[in-house]
């Protein structure tokens, strides 16, 4: 038999039903790999009772013939940025010291009502603040992938203890959240599938916020079948989330077909850039070949304002968070450094609280929002995301979906790109423009570098047509056939 | 755009946060570069675009305003860091 750890949710799935093993013993099996795994880094806070806990009760459920939900018996990594409780909760961050959640987020609980057993709280750049998972308080995370370059390589960010944990083999799959790029990003260094839902598909209410207006949760898996599998458990209409859609949410897995044929890919020009890097150019000719294989249409397209988009995501995303992060004073939760007035007690609090690059971007934010500077920096970045958003309108009306590469590199040495924050910023390059318009957007593995690393493209669809970039995401997964383990020869 | 200390420093008290003083010229170094990178947008021209204020076409639902929640004093307080005959507690503020 198969090890355990090889499964993913869909083999898993067939599995458990088969009765060829118990959620206990998939959760057993999980907690080991996690412990093993610690040379990664990948969580923050292991939670084996609770995991043990949820398993033996999906056991009884399916010994008792109840309804059993889509990720019955599942193990999966949450990401620390949402509120679990009973768990610790610290979004990467020294402010939220000892902050145990009173209340579950609606996220995590529609997983814990489908039956997911959650592993722990995985690691991540502070309060989803980063490219590289190199901010966080509890230390970097390390990519699985590294093995392979005999160096450590930083595993991407925010959401880089899921992708490590995925792709090392420490859960079957987990929750991240995307900004600007923090679900897919991750999922090319690691070579694995992350999705980013439209905006307003998973309900944001009880993760901790960092930009309202673009933050979205979604899953990271092994296979674009899981994507689907999990995400239908994730998402839905949250009164709690006035943001969240209220619309019904599609059968997703039944939505990858296998035909593609008869639809339209778009090709963005202006996506290609002036000194990119020819592997990742010819990785992304390899895509239009393969989906051209699969039967579809290929179409060239213009997204103007591409350009301008990292310099209005930030000004818009530091703006936000400046905004958000405004809670954290010491008062009601997490740390307190005393001072001897309570502007005092803010002060050393927000002073020793947060990082350098959390503190960079609030600086920038509460500039832009400042007297004298909002319409120069926040109103202007607020009209250039409407163009922006309309360059993408405009283009669905000819084709189905658009395929670009996920990020403009594969992983980098941890160390590296480090000491300019604008090169830093440049990670997301391709996969800001979508959260800026609140599309869905994939990456799938689709390659290795001529180091061996891996290599994700991008498909970013119509908003609410999770389905249908699922559908074409399968196609392109099929056609890749991307079967590299980290550490391992394919 | 270029900044200088003193103005990071004011930055910093509007956000109430505490920079320690050796970290200024360096941040006001970082900040600068950011903002003469975003300088770019200036090229556009957005005369007449409307500022986005919500991706999503849905408009905000509303619901009575009623009291959906509550009496739940201890566990608003469980996470407090110091807190005392079911208030919070901060630093005198009125003499």
């Amino acid at each position: 038999m198969t090890k355990l750890t090889d499964l993913n949710i869909a083999s898993a799935r067939d599995g458990l039903n088969a009765g060829d093993f118990s959620a206990a013993e998939l959760a057993e099996a999980y907690i080991q790999a996690m412990e093993a795994g610690r040379d990664l880094n990948a969580y923050i806070t292991e939670s084996p009772e609770v995991a043990l806990e949820r398993a033996r009760q999906s056991d009884d459920r399916r010994a008792k013939g109840d309804n059993l939900g889509a990720m019955e018996g599942i193990p999966i990594a949450m990401k620390d940025l949402f509120c679990t409780e009973g768990v610790l909760t610290t979004a990467g961050s020294h402010i939220l010291d000892g902050f145990v959640p009173p209340y579950e987020s609606t996220v995590s609980a529609n997983l814990r009502s489908a039956g997911a057993v959650m592993l722990g709280k995985a690691n991540l750049d502070e309060f989803a603040m980063g490219s590289a998972n190199i901010t966080s308080y509890y230390g970097n995370v390390k990519n699985p992938w590294s093995v392979n370059a005999g160096k450590d390589l930083v595993p991407g960010g925010s959401s880089g203890g899921s992708a490590a944990a995925v792709s090392g083999g420490l859960a079957m799959a987990a929750t991240g959240t995307d900004t600007g790029g923090s679900i897919r990003q991750p999922a090319s260094f690691c070579g694995i599938v992350g999705l980013k839902p439209t905006y307003g598909r998973c309900s944001r209410w009880g993760v901790v916020a960092f930009a309202s207006s673009l933050d979205q949760a979604g899953p990271m898996t092994q296979t674009v079948q899981d994507a689907a599998i999990m995400l239908g458990a994730m998402a839905g209409h949250d009164p709690k989330d006035s943001t969240s859609a209220p619309i019904d949410l599609p059968d997703f897995e039944a939505a990858i077909t296998g035909d593609v044929s008869g639809l339209t890919i778009g090709i963005p020009k202006e996506y290609k850039m002036d000194g990119m890097d020819a592997e990742i150019v010819a990785l992304w000719d390899k895509g239009v070949e393969w989906l051209k294989s699969k039967g579809c249409t290929i179409k060239d397209i213009s997204l103007p304002h591409t350009k301008y988009a990292l310099a209005t995501y930030y000004i818009v995303a530091p703006a936000e968070a400046s905004a958000n992060l405004a809670r954290y004073d010491g008062v009601r939760y997490g740390l307190r450094v005393p001072g001897e007035s309570l502007d005092d007690m803010y002060m050393n609090t927000r002073g020793e609280g947060f990082g350098d690059e959390v503190q960079r971007r609030i600086l920038i934010g509460t500039y832009a929002l400042s007297s004298g500077y909002y319409d120069a920096y926040y109103i202007k970045a607020q009209k250039v995301r409407t163009l922006i958003s309309n360059d993408f309108k405009a283009a669905f009306a000819d084709v189905d979906a658009i395929l670009t590469p996920t990020a403009p590199s594969a992983a980098f040495g941890i160390g590296e790109n480090q000491d300019d924050p604008v090169a830093m910023y440049l990670n997301d390059v391709f996969t800001v423009p979508t959260s800026l318009a609140g599309l869905p957007g994939i990456s799938v593995p689709a390659g290795l570098s001529s180091a061996g690393l891996p290599l994700g493209l991008q498909l970013i669809g119509k908003a609410f047509d999770e389905g249908t970039l699922l559908n074409v995401a399968s196609a392109l997964e099929d056609a890749a056939a991307f079967n590299f383990k980290p550490g391992k020869e394919g | 755009m270029s900044l200088d200390k003193d103005t990071v420093k004011q930055i910093a008290y509007l956000a109430r946060m505490r920079v320690a003083d050796e970290k200024l010229e360096p941040l006001a170094g970082e900040l600068s570069s950011i903002l003469d990178w975003i300088e770019q947008l200036q090229e556009l021209d957005t005369d007449g675009v409307e500022p986005m204020a919500s991706v999503s076409d849905v408009t905000l639902p509303q619901r009575k305003d009623a009291v959906t929640d509550g009496n739940c004093q201890s566990a608003v307080l469980q996470n407090a860091p110091d807190p005392e005959d079911g208030f919070y507690t901060v630093p005198k503020v009125v003499e």
